[in-house]
């Protein structure tokens, strides 16, 4: 499935590995039962690695294995459903995982900009979407009451009266 | 919300509502599947050709005219002049709030 | 001053360009969504929280659009354009509601965007009104007037608005989430059967901070708040919001709508959650959530005291009848020479919390008169006019007299809060509006109301509990018995500092016979009671059995 970064597509260079199936040489998404299982042999590996968390497990559990990951993907299976915004926003906040975090399953354009504050990267889309809803969505509103995860755009008004003040 | 279709089977003869979507309007399924403002302009299903009407309402969902298609048992001559829900809650949707309903 | 400019010394959050822009950007965002539903390119299940998250309901007979008075705060420009948009997009009423917020039953899909872009006129939205978020907190309607204030609760029911409006992260909660704050020691918000519950209060240093509790509620599970703080620091205090939604976002239920409340995790883990919203605050960059005491003072330069005039509090007028309302209606205030008046929205006969387009506007020309142009929603669904001058009252209930909103009835048996129930509700499994009809024409007498007493009835239409059943002196239920609206009552809840859940006293009460069943209750009660006693009063000191025997003995 495409991928969408920065309100635009791109191709997805990642390949999820079921839990019984070999591992290719190209970057790879597994479980995190195999990642625990497996820990030692993919730490061998050469090229990069990712794990799925399914919504309900704490990212706590994957916290050792973080230094040697590059992309956590995070799962909504409804879009209702938002437990991905606590789990990147506690990846970010209290782990400092730097690398790509992903929202997968039922992904709404109308998300798109609170899943980036809360630091996911990249969502994967249905082939056929229409990146420009995405990004249209994305800068609906621009403005927001609260700090934001990473970068400073866009402001908080909190804190905007204080730079006021 | 959405929509109610899976309801135990009918048991009485059946017509169909729904909300229509622009305006939120309580419409009723009447033949070849135009909605009408008025219950009286229905022709109720049978209990068996229920899944027909459940069908042809649907095509309404979906073609973006209705929200909320539901079933609604009716006594075909009953005491609204016509198709007469079986029960009360749908005897209001039928005629509005039992309370005022404008400005005293 | 043009219609839409509020008052000079009203005190509610006046909206700088960043907050009109915010708005104005909402505002497009949700027609480009409405658009995208009218195409066909959203499907109902997918715009259906995004219009939730706007206030708009799909109710009985058409869209309902909630729109939020955010913490039951107005000014007269903002009561009148609520007339303007009763009376130019829906049937010329409004619906008050327990929530503080108001509710138009007649609206249609099309006409929203128009109805909101007329709300950011003066200030004012639907945004989080509805949908799994948090909702509109609400406060004290006597904030800033009652002179057992300690902090003044409108400072942080601002900073939690603009704080828990479109929150990156709790936007997509398991279940709606709603906050009462009162800065009172005495609890005029139901603080303990709301998901949160704050007390501000002062510490020896004149400090403030904050006593959290979470985890009340009503609904089908009735729950008193567990206490998780006894003292948050005011500048802590978004951190620690921050923490209990996160632990509630990350654990709360989301296969069972009906477990999906913070209630039912802070009850299943008990002090466990306690001790998870602890370690979640202990580990926040406390620096990104900080709550700086310059943002509090710029806030709260919001809601600055009116330019009160030096007065000496004085006697009222001998008229009996402006006596009897004034009984009802009138409240003490802080500043000497003032009171605080309720003003009833339950005319005998009427429905609880309906007020016509007139209404709004005459109530709106009362407070420019007589209250800095300021007006507050209660959650009993009544107005209050929080600073009117004693020497004006008597002018004041001649004015409201004129436009049917004098009964002298607050806090009486026929002040009832009632749900919409089935007459508008598509939950709703019986209806509610006309119980609380009936049940104020039987009780009409305002002699008998006055000698009955303060007695608090509530009603709802079905067991999500809208009418706050549980938690009334006399409460009713509707439910659905194979196809007829029967009437379940229960007896000696509160919602304030005493909260408790009210216990059901025996079999449901038709709809013919629900009012008779009141009735039998007022009677028993009154043949009880000791002299001073409230019905809450003989009830708990006499039990249920007296009650129960009175309702249910053989004829």
């Amino acid at each position: 499935m495409p991928l969408l970064e920065d309100g635009r597509l791109r191709p997805d260079d990642w390949t999820s590995i079921e839990d019984d199936a070999p591992l290719p040489d190209g970057p790879a998404i597994v479980s995190l039962a195999r990642l625990r299982a497996e820990a030692d042999a993919l730490a061998g590996r050469n090229a990069p690695l990712g794990v799925a968390l399914d919504p309900g497990t704490q990212p706590e559990e994957v916290a050792p294995f973080l230094p040697r990951l590059a992309l956590v993907a995070l799962r909504l299976p409804k879009a209702k459903d938002g437990r991905a915004f606590s789990q990147a926003r506690s990846l970010r906040e209290h782990h400092g995982f730097g690398g790509e975090i992903r929202a997968t399953g039922h992904v709404l354009p109308d998300q798109y900009a609170m899943l980036l504050r809360c630091g996911v990267t990249t969502v994967e889309v249905p082939e056929g979407t229409d990146p420009n809803t995405w990004a249209r969505s994305r800068d609906a509103v621009r403005i927001a009451y609260q700090a934001a995860q990473g970068a400073a755009r866009p402001l908080s008004l909190l804190r905007r009266k204080l730079e006021l003040a | 919300m959405s929509t109610k279709a899976k309801a135990r089977p009918a048991t009485a003869p059946v017509v169909f509502t729904a909300n229509r979507l622009r305006d939120g309007r309580v419409v009723w399924l009447g033949t070849e599947g135009a909605w009408r403002d008025r219950i009286t302009e229905t022709t109720p299903f049978t209990p068996e050709a229920s899944d027909q009407g459940l069908a042809l309402a649907q095509q309404g969902e979906r073609a973006q005219l209705v929200v909320g298609v539901y079933a609604v048992e009716v006594d075909p001559n009953g005491g609204l002049g016509g198709p007469t829900p079986l029960k009360f809650r749908e005897r209001l949707r039928v005629q509005g709030p039992s309370v005022a309903a404008e400005a005293a | 001053m043009n219609a839409l400019t509020p008052p000079q010394y009203a005190r509610t959050y006046r909206y700088d360009e960043v907050d009109r822009e915010f708005l104005r950007e909402r505002i497009a965002e949700f027609r480009g969504q409405v658009e995208r539903r009218l195409a066909g390119e959203l499907t109902e299940d997918e715009f259906k929280p995004l219009r939730l998250m706007n206030g708009l309901y799909l109710q009985l007979h058409a869209y309902m659009l909630r729109v939020a008075i955010p913490y039951g705060l107005l000014n007269s420009a903002q009561l009148r354009q609520l007339g303007t948009i009763a009376r130019r997009w829906d049937r010329g009423f409004g619906h008050f509601t327990t929530r503080q917020n108001i509710q138009f039953n007649w609206t249609k899909l099309e006409d929203v965007p128009a109805m909101l872009e007329a709300l950011a006129e003066v200030d004012m939205h639907a945004i989080q009104t509805s949908g799994n978020c948090i909702r509109n907190t609400t406060t004290d309607e006597y904030a800033g007037a009652s002179p057992d204030e300690v902090v003044d609760p409108r400072v942080y029911a601002e900073i939690l608005r603009q704080w828990s409006t479109l929150h990156p992260e709790f936007t997509w909660l398991p279940r709606k989430f709603k906050i009462a704050i009162t800065g009172s020691p005495n609890d005029r918000v139901a603080a303990q059967v709301h998901d949160v519950g704050v007390l501000a209060k002062r510490d020896a240093r004149g400090e403030v901070g904050f006593e959290v509790h979470a985890g009340g509620g009503l609904g089908r599970t009735p729950i008193i708040a567990r206490k998780l703080r006894d003292w948050v620091p005011e500048s802590e205090f978004l951190a620690y919001m921050e923490a209990v939604l996160r632990v509630y976002n990350a654990l709360g239920q989301r296969e069972n709508i009906y477990k999906a409340r913070i209630k039912i995790l802070v009850r299943d883990l008990g002090d466990e959650f306690t001790q998870m919203v602890e370690r979640e605050y202990e580990r926040l960059p406390r620096d990104k959530y900080r709550l700086d005491p310059e943002v509090v003072a710029a806030i709260a330069a919001h809601f600055a005291p009116p330019p009160f005039a030096a007065l000496e509090d004085q006697a009222l007028p001998e008229d009996p009848e402006f006596r009897r309302w004034a009984a009802a209606s009138v409240r003490p205030h802080k500043q000497p020479g003032y009171a605080s008046v309720t003003i009833s929205l339950k005319p005998i006969g009427g429905i609880p919390g309906d007020a016509s387009a007139d209404q709004m506007e005459a109530v709106a020309d009362l407070a420019e008169r007589h209250s800095f142009g300021e007006i507050r929603v209660t959650h009993v669904q009544n107005l209050v006019l929080p600073h009117v001058r004693q020497e004006d009252l008597y002018t004041l209930w001649q004015g409201l007299r004129a436009a049917g909103l004098a009964t002298p009835n607050i806090g009486l048996i026929s002040d009832i809060i009632a749900c919409p129930g089935m007459d508008y509700c598509a939950l709703a499994t019986a209806r509610s509006i006309p119980i609380a009809q009936r049940i104020s024409e039987r009780f009409a007498s305002l002699d008998r109301q006055h000698d009955i007493g303060e007695c608090f009835i509530n009603i709802s239409g079905c067991i999500n509990a809208c009418g706050h059943h549980h938690v009334a002196h006399i409460g009713i239920l509707g439910v659905d018995k194979r196809g007829e609206e029967v009437y379940q009552v229960t007896l000696g809840g509160s919602a304030t500092n005493d909260a408790a859940i009210g216990e059901l006293i025996g079999p449901a009460f038709s709809y013919d016979a629900v009012v008779d069943a009141v009735e039998t209750l007022i009677t028993t009660y009154v043949a009880h009671r000791t002299p001073g006693e409230r019905f809450i009063d003989t009830y708990r000191r006499i039990g249920a059995t007296p009650f129960k025997d009175a309702l249910y003995a053989p004829a």
